[in-house]
């Protein structure tokens, strides 16, 4: 198994799939067809792989495993590849969520489906590659490499304002990263690597230095996440995009920022994080509440549950930025449950959508008498959301909100809020489009979950609960590396009155 | 006598352009323009030749210091002949579909191709202005090529007035310089700086000759015909401009800056910054709003000759490096795009404007695909081959501490960013218009996929094209 480069087959066995794809040859509908299979056949065969990795994980060590490291650019620019305990389960995630998209895609897409399936592997090889590259550069590469096929997925198959979308996510996005790339590049300079598990090891920049390389990475982890005030791009995104397309930005390209300040931020600017985590903690209970609120308003389900992702991700960054054990554990399992639960809602969405082609939420009300299957479904999910015991939603918010308490209660009293906002707006949310009377005449006729909606849904259902009740294997996995992880932003020289902070509740954990 | 043949035999490979040329030009007069398409093969085999000949000859310097052959110039060489050898064969087929076909041509190209050869080796004034002249005459003669078009014509003369022009005050100059340290020679007016000190004729002097080389690279202030000559020159030869002749007077001004004036660092960067500052804005700004892709392409040429001046600003090894490694990729993706051009045909006709290529994407994917990955080259986007080529030279901008340049830099690159997209947007996401003609002929298909190829590999192979930038940076740092 040492020998096998098990990374480099997880990153790049999807783009072998689109070489296939674009060697197909035929009339339009087997050209689809193949595509469509194809697709199918290689991400399954990525979750496989992620699978075995999983299995294979090394639960009792904070080292990175499975490491390859082959000379790449320059000396210090490797092609390093490596995972631990925070960025195993993405791979996870993202491999789940690769076949569930093309399942979701299978019938709704219908338009140049080889270019489709082909952009989604693409994108499916860049996300994979973010989660385990162990180089500043390569994870550069892969951060931004998921640019294009996303453009070009909301461009093409997206909505009435995909133009408008599409250059949106992409123009706000790409200027958030290249600030990160100034960073990436003085940090070279000053250790003449970019290697991440060496810059973690044996770099430490001086004080004012980490402040703006904090800042420049945060600049491009704020807008993928994304945060207040630089959110504006992820409504609009997700309303355009085709609801394989939602399902990804929610699930996976989302959790990039938050996986970037948990492997950057945290353990090589541990001062400047120290330093300014009041700075995020602000965002973050702006983004709960505020958000919260604006999710309210929607008359767009895309557009609430959008908004509704903007404040879970509050939760992460608050979550993070606590510093603490608890803290960073419940931000990575808000982010893995949030990418089960926002990508299932968008799925919900695109069900309805795709018998009705509207996402007005005026439009539907009375489902659960024509499609009781779709109403239980939704109604997991609508609750994971809110944030009820006994699915996902909870351990993640909970966790939290419990690390940031030892740090900073105001901000959870703030926070807890949010729980009751989100509460308020999926429920009401639940009500107009499921309950009431079926009185709509467009709705007489509408059908319950097909056998392939049924595939793509009922996974999603099990693991909410699953991990709801049950969330140890989870903080089995993540545990060793987030308690380094931990250790590792302690070294560091902090001003008086903060590190009495970091020491008051050093003794609770 | 023996130290005559070594000269001549450092020369060789320009000697091969040179003679290759007035041989090709009396077969021509004889043979007739039926002999057009021998011609240009064996113009093209020239250039091979004498690319393959500055490949292996060895590092020296000749008549009196004024010619050197170093790292360096082989690098940039290569760049140059590659970039020839594709127009000249882009440029028959072009032609020949216009029915302009004339055995000048290849003639021309290869003297063009001579003189910049000349200056990339050039290590002295007179071989400087020289070298430049016995390129600009031919570039004038060949923007006005296609005598029957009215634009082709107005850009020949364009080109000649406004490039006469900035040869005058690079005349200018280079009398000042002469005239304040007695010599021509870049290691005699270098150590004229030195033993002398900045005096203000020499720095005058120094001022106009940036200014009429800045006019060559067509960086801001100097830029003013570069639309104009891009639009209105055959497209071929317009590929020829933005490639081979960006590419030599860059390198030139790269060698005068860093062996002429390494004494009057403080001065010239001032003068490279700002030019940087502004080529990079304007190449960012001007090029939304244009509607012909030629045009959109000389003001996108404009932004990129901003970053590469950057690496010159920084003034140091890795600037060197980065800038030289920019050139090539900038090169090859720039011929890439015009030979996409070039197969822009609708009825026989050539078409330039953006909105042709509506809808490219279904009507023909492949060219769509090219034209796209070499688009999102330029604006920077990983993984293609643009993101390291601008890393390399933000690098070294950091290094030097020109913080806010590198910052202007980026932001600048995510504002040209959106025109490269809204011709993905335009081939992708739009309805389609008529398909464009068959197949635009080998030379055409073989430079697009070289460019292609390049953009999406590059990634996966640089470290030994950067390493040898590296180590021909070094000859201007000893």
């Amino acid at each position: 198994m040492s020998h096998l480069p098990i990374l480099s087959i997880i990153n790049f066995l999807p783009l072998v799939g689109a070489l296939f794809i674009l060697l197909t040859s035929g009339d339009r509908e087997t050209k689809a067809r193949n595509a469509r299979a194809i697709a199918l056949i290689f991400t399954l065969a990525d979750l496989a792989v992620a699978l075995f990795i999983w299995m294979n994980f090394d639960t009792s060590t904070p080292a990175f495993q499975f490491v390859e490291n082959v000379s790449w650019l320059d000396a210090g620019i490797t092609y390093h590849l490596g995972i631990d305990g925070i960025s195993v389960l993405f791979l996870v995630l993202t491999g789940g969520l690769m076949p569930i998209c093309i399942i979701a895609s299978w019938k709704s897409i219908e338009n140049r489906v080889p270019e489709y399936m082909v952009a989604f592997l693409v994108l499916e090889t860049m996300m994979m590659g973010v989660f385990t590259a162990l180089n500043l550069i390569l994870f550069y590469i892969f951060f931004e490499g998921g640019l294009i096929p996303m453009f070009l997925i909301i461009g093409v198959w997206g909505g009435k304002r995909r133009v408008y979308a599409s250059f949106k996510f992409f123009l706000y996005t790409l200027l958030g990263s290249v600030l990160m790339l100034l960073a990436i590049l003085a940090m070279y300079l000053y250790a003449h690597t970019t290697d991440i598990e060496e810059l973690i090891k044996t770099a430490h920049f001086p004080a004012t230095m980490q402040v703006w390389l904090f800042f420049a990475f945060l600049a491009s982890f704020a807008v993928k996440l994304p945060m207040w005030p630089v959110h504006t791009w992820l409504p609009d995104a997700h309303v355009e995009a085709p609801t394989a397309g939602s399902v990804l930005l929610a699930a996976v390209l989302l959790k990039m920022g938050g996986y970037g300040f948990l492997r950057f931020s945290l353990p090589m600017f541990p001062a400047a994080s120290l330093q300014f985590a009041p700075l995020l903690f602000a965002l973050s209970v702006i983004a709960i509440v505020y958000t919260s609120l604006v999710a309210l308003a929607q008359e767009d389900m895309k557009k609430l549950i959008a908004y509704s992702s903007v404040a879970h991700m509050g939760f992460v960054t608050m979550g993070i930025f606590s510093l603490t054990k608890t803290g960073i554990d419940g931000g990575i399992f808000q982010m893995l449950s949030h990418g089960v639960v926002s990508g299932a809602l968008f799925l919900c969405v695109g069900v309805v959508y795709d018998r009705m082609h509207t996402r007005e939420i005026d439009a539907y009300g009375g489902l659960v008498s024509r499609m009781p299957l779709y109403a239980a479904c939704f109604m997991v999910f609508t609750l994971a959301n809110v944030g009820l015991p006994g699915t996902s939603g909870f351990v993640g918010e909970f966790l939290t909100m419990l690390g940031t308490f030892q740090v900073n209660n105001m901000v959870v009293i703030i926070a807890a809020l949010g729980v009751i906002l989100s509460a308020a707006y999926m429920l009401y949310l639940y009500r107009r489009i499921v309950f009431g009377a079926l009185v709509k005449p467009a709705l007489k006729t509408i059908q319950d979950l097909n056998a392939r909606e049924i595939v793509t849904l009922v996974p999603l259902v099990a693991i909410t609960i699953a991990i709801g009740i049950y969330p140890k294997p989870i903080f089995d996995i993540t545990s060793v590396s987030v308690a380094n992880l931990v250790a590792q932003s302690r070294v560091v020289t902090v001003a008086p009155p903060l590190r009495v902070a970091v020491l008051g509740h050093e003794g609770r954990r | 006598m023996s130290s005559m043949s070594t000269d001549l035999m450092t020369l060789l490979p320009e000697l091969i352009l040179a003679v290759g040329a007035m041989a090709l030009l009396l077969l021509g007069a004889w043979r007739g323009n039926q002999s057009t398409p021998t011609i240009t093969i064996l113009a093209a085999l020239l250039v091979a030749l004498s690319a393959y000949f500055s490949f292996v000859g060895p590092d020296a310097t000749a008549f009196h210091g004024a010619f050197v052959v170093d790292g360096f110039v082989r690098y940039i060489k290569a760049a140059i002949l590659w970039s020839s050898f594709a127009c000249i064969l882009m440029a028959q087929r072009f032609f020949f579909d216009e029915k302009q076909a004339r055995f000048e041509l290849p003639v021309l190209m290869l003297l063009a191709t001579c003189g910049m050869s000349l200056m990339v080796s050039a290590q002295s004034f007179m071989t400087l202005y020289l070298a430049m002249e016995l390129q600009s005459l031919s570039l004038y003669v060949l923007a006005a090529f296609n005598r029957d078009s009215l634009r082709s014509s107005e850009a020949g003369l364009k080109y000649f007035v406004l490039s006469s022009l900035s040869s005058g005050m690079l005349l200018y100059g280079i009398t000042l310089i002469y005239g304040f340290s007695g010599n021509t020679e870049f290691s005699a007016v270098a150590s004229a700086l030195k033993s002398g000190g900045a005096s203000i004729g020499l720095i005058f002097g120094m001022v106009f000759v940036l200014a009429g080389l800045a006019f060559k690279i067509s960086a801001v202030p100097f830029h003013m015909w570069t639309p104009d000559v891009y639009e209105g020159a055959p497209t071929p030869i317009t590929a020829y401009f933005a490639s081979s002749a960006k590419i030599a007077a860059f390198a030139l001004l790269v060698r005068t800056t860093l062996t002429a004036f390494p004494n009057a660092v403080h001065q010239w960067q001032q003068i490279v910054v700002f030019i940087s500052i502004l080529s990079m804005a304007l190449g960012a700004f001007a090029a939304i709003g244009q509607s012909n892709i030629k045009r959109l392409l000389a003001y996108s040429s404009i932004g990129h000759m901003g970053y590469a001046l950057l690496g010159l600003a920084a003034g140091t090894v890795l600037g060197v490096r980065g800038m030289m490694f920019y050139l090539v990729f900038y090169a090859v993706t720039n011929l890439g795009i015009f030979a996409c051009i070039l197969a822009m045909r609708r009825n026989g006709e050539h078409v330039e404007q953006i909105a042709d290529l509506a809808g490219l994407g279904r009507t023909n994917p492949r060219l769509a695909f090219a034209l796209a990955t070499m688009m999102l080259s330029l604006a920077g986007l990983p993984p293609l081959a643009g993101i390291l080529a601008k890393a390399f030279i933000f690098l070294a901008a950091i290094e030097a501490h020109l913080y806010i340049l590198a910052v202007f830099g980026v932001l600048t690159s995510v504002v040209a960013a959106y025109y490269y997209l809204r011709i993905v947007k335009v081939m992708y996401f739009d309805e389609p218009a008529p398909a464009f003609d068959g197949h635009p002929g080998w030379s055409v298909a073989a430079v697009a996929t070289a460019g292609t190829l390049f953009s999406l590999f590059f990634v996966v192979n640089a470290g030994s094209l950067i390493s040898a930038a590296g180590t021909a940076a070094k000859v201007f740092f000893k």
